[in-house]
């Protein structure tokens, strides 16, 4: 295999890992402060023993971020060089933006927040509690402000082949932004919400009956309904948003190769790019026209627009982004039945009156945030290629000059301690709930007795 | 922009980077000498050791992504043959920082059973990247070039980082706890000291044997006068600290804190030794800081940043180690 593709997997197998623990951590910050604010408020147990449950996981989900982070920063000069020489004039500061503002606010506050209860204030505690949550928060603004202007770049200029900033505000407001962040903070509370909901569950049915368990099942149950149809809703938005950036993503991910009015909304197919057509076609008619134009015969553009006159394709690889977005979506809507299931059932029945298959269902929906988020980014990221910053630089222009076998060596290194780290991760969890998170402590100790 | 004057900001920047590394090697240096310390130690002492550190790793290690980052934006070129041309020692540090990192959590959180496998993986991971460390510093001073004599050089600064790392560790136990642990630390350091005179010692020689344009800033006249104390400033402070660690621990407690201060003064000499040598050079003897710079703007906009923001952190940071202040104890989320 050559350096370029496996550099590719490199970068793949490295920023998947990463993802998967800021799409926990920066939700689960501001659900630790209001539970935090909740006992402040009401001094009812209940809500510190939700809180010393959930940090632990907070604790484990933020080193696993961090130490995985540390890889990503490093990532761009050992593999992909050919980035920051051209683009540097506009990833740098928005990067050294994320150090400075996120990572040292989230880093130091973190250990106030973990190991400070009984050493400060009530309110400096709580006062960290926000700064870590607002700290992850700022990172994933840049980082995503970032990833943004790599999809819909503005705001710069060429010269001799380099990338200089013109308007710093373009560039952070760049087209796709608004849509990409608030899709990825919907995503992360989401995966919090079946998150919680699935480990309480969990925890409910072998028989952790206290009023934590339960209040944290009806806090992730109604958390994952509110917010799945906004999801929904940012969804689509962020989806029309790149029709207009990046036509030929929206192309693959729909599966149409010709541009043509009355598309068929694909729910099964098997795109084929020797053929340059889909085999078992099984499609609702006119349904993406309908969706992406609100119009049965609009016109939808089709990959064949991005063949070059020199017969080199300019679209991304159509079957992994096609099937990212089916799986994404799948669970979408699979959260959304059982998370309005639920809110019904908590309605009608309480907690008491949910059936074991549902609590059943809702476990085996614990970790379905990273799904979706993983399927979502895939659709993304692979549908910018061939490009690295959409227009401007290629993969392939940025690509450092490593010998293939060693990139290989340290790739397979990567994904074998990743994915031992996943099952002791997911071990853990599930090792920290079958325990219990019983608060045990007397209520008056320092730093934790509630406001008056 | 002409806020600030181009010739000066890739100089400031390189300061900025400068300044990140020392610190970066100070605190997570520390840090990962507790864990090179860990098989010296009985299990208890180790969840000891482990309360020392506990509060401040993840922000020290920070340091470490902010020199990275300011080597990433400040000096794009630099940054990819650099790290392009450290490519296996930079792989091989960020394994060990990801083993390092996750057993802090792991070793408190997993099954009871799991916890010595979790404090193995807490010692081979802060091995893994003293010595990483430590070769690429090897590498470094030797221009980046992949030759069995330069890389057995790169061996041997990387043993010596490690020792040197497990030293400022061991001192940095002593000021944090005391009784047995605290005894047991003191000869730590008495080990450990060695490590820290060999690798100063071998970089100092090293450093002008390879360049003759170092050999001349350190060697001609009158500079060579100027320069004498930083030698023998460095020379003194390593005899007071063998002369306190035999009289440590004392009744009282006094003088905890000066193996650790000694350290880090130890530390600040050797990095302002090295800066002056490398100076205006950020890839030896290739590239100056300013061919490596990234244009005006841009770096106009990050010092903007950095000037209001870099306060503040350093303000927390304080507020932290104040916090944290005193004898290490339990750590606990409540």
């Amino acid at each position: 295999m050559d350096t370029l593709l496996l550099s590719r997997i490199q970068f793949a197998a490295n920023i998947s890992f990463h993802i998967l623990f800021p799409t926990i951590t920066i939700a689960l910050g501001w659900v630790l402060l209001f539970f935090k604010l909740r006992f402040n408020r009401t001094g009812e147990r209940k809500w510190m023993d939700l809180y010393l449950f959930w940090v632990k996981v907070f604790a484990l989900s933020f080193a696993l971020g961090v130490v995985s982070g540390i890889t990503m920063s490093f990532q761009f000069g050992t593999n992909w060089p050919g980035f920051m020489e051209v683009v540097g004039n506009v990833a740098g500061p928005l990067l050294a933006y994320e150090v400075l503002t996120a990572f040292f606010l989230e880093a130091v506050f973190l250990g106030i927040m973990l190991f400070g209860a009984s050493r400060v204030p009530g309110w400096l505690h709580t006062l960290a509690t926000f700064l870590v949550a607002f700290g992850t928060t700022m990172s994933a603004f840049w980082i995503l402000v970032l990833n943004s202007w790599m999809h819909t770049p503005v705001g710069h200029e060429l010269r001799d082949g380099i990338v200089h900033a013109v308007d710093w505000w373009a560039i952070i407001f760049n087209p796709s932004m608004p849509y990409r962040l608030s899709h990825m903070l919907l995503a992360s509370g989401l995966t919090v919400a079946f998150l919680i909901a699935g480990l309480s569950a969990w925890r409910w049915l072998r028989g952790h009956r206290g009023a934590e368990v339960e209040t944290g099942l009806r806090f992730g149950v109604i958390l994952g309904a509110v917010l799945i149809p906004i999801q929904i809703l940012a969804g689509d938005m962020h989806g029309l948003n790149t029709l207009e950036h990046q036509p030929a993503k929206v192309a693959a991910m729909e599966g149409n190769w010709e541009t043509q009015g009355n598309v068929p909304l694909l729910l099964f197919a098997l795109p084929d790019e020797e053929t340059r057509s889909n085999a078992f076609e099984v499609g609702i008619p006119s349904m993406a026209s309908v969706i992406l134009k609100h119009d049965p015969a609009g016109v939808v553009p089709g990959l064949n627009d991005f063949i070059t006159a020199e017969g080199e394709v300019m679209h991304p690889p159509v079957a992994p982004v096609f099937w990212s977005f089916r799986v994404m979506v799948g669970i979408g809507m699979l959260m959304l039945v059982i998370s309005w299931a639920g809110a019904w059932m908590l309605w009608r029945r309480g907690v008491e009156g949910m059936p074991r298959p549902y609590l059943w269902g809702l476990t085996g929906m614990t970790f379905a945030g990273w799904g979706a988020t993983l399927a979502g980014w895939y659709t993304t990221e692979i549908g910018r290629q061939p490009w690295l910053v959409q227009g401007v630089l290629t993969v392939e222009q940025a690509v450092g000059d490593i010998a293939g076998g060693m990139v290989l060596s340290t790739l397979l290194a990567y994904v074998a301690i990743y994915v031992a780290l996943l099952a002791a991760y997911v071990g853990v969890i599930f090792h920290l709930a079958r325990k219990g998170g019983r608060y045990d402590a007397p209520v008056a100790s320092p730093g934790m007795q509630p406001a008056e | 922009m002409a806020m600030f004057d181009p010739e000066a900001l890739p100089l400031i920047f390189a300061a900025l980077m400068g300044v990140s590394i020392l610190l970066y090697v100070v605190l997570d240096g520390f840090d990962l000498g507790v864990g090179l310390l860990f098989p010296f130690a009985e299990e208890a002492e180790r969840d000891r050791m482990i309360a020392s550190i506990g509060p401040f790793w993840d922000a020290n290690e920070t340091w470490l992504v902010l020199a990275i980052g300011i080597l990433l934006v400040a000096f794009p070129v630099a940054h990819g043959d650099i790290l392009t041309a450290l490519y296996l020692p930079v792989a091989v540090m960020l394994i060990g920082l990801i083993l390092r990192g996750v057993a802090f959590e792991f070793r408190a959180k997993a099954p009871l059973g799991h916890k010595r496998p979790w404090d193995a993986a807490f010692w081979a991971g802060s091995l893994m990247t003293a010595l990483a460390q430590g070769f690429m510093l090897g590498m470094y001073v030797m221009g980046l070039e992949w030759t069995w004599p330069k890389v057995a050089f790169a061996a041997l600064t990387a043993g010596a980082l490690a020792v040197a790392y497990s030293f400022i560790g061991a001192a940095w136990v002593i000021l944090k706890t005391d009784g047995v642990l605290q005894r047991k630390a003191v000869d730590w350091a008495k080990g450990g000291i060695w490590g820290m005179v060999l690798g100063m010692g071998a970089v100092s020689v090293a450093t002008p044997l390879v360049s003759a344009r170092i050999f001349d800033k350190w060697f001609r006249f009158p500079e060579i006068v100027a320069l004498a104390p930083l030698p023998l400033m460095s020379g003194l402070l390593v005899a007071l600290l063998w002369i306190a660690l035999r009289r440590l621990p004392t009744a009282n407690d006094s003088f905890a804190w000066f193996p650790f201060a000694g350290a880090v003064v130890l530390m600040v000499l050797g990095f302002f030794g090295m800066a002056y040598s490398f100076y205006p050079y950020i890839v030896p003897e290739q590239l100056t800081i300013w061919d490596a710079a990234a244009s005006t703007e841009s770096l106009s906009i990050i010092l903007v940043g950095t000037l209001v923001v870099l306060p503040m952190i350093l303000g927390y940071t304080v507020l932290a180690y104040v916090i944290f202040r005193g004898k290490a104890t339990k750590l606990s989320y409540d």
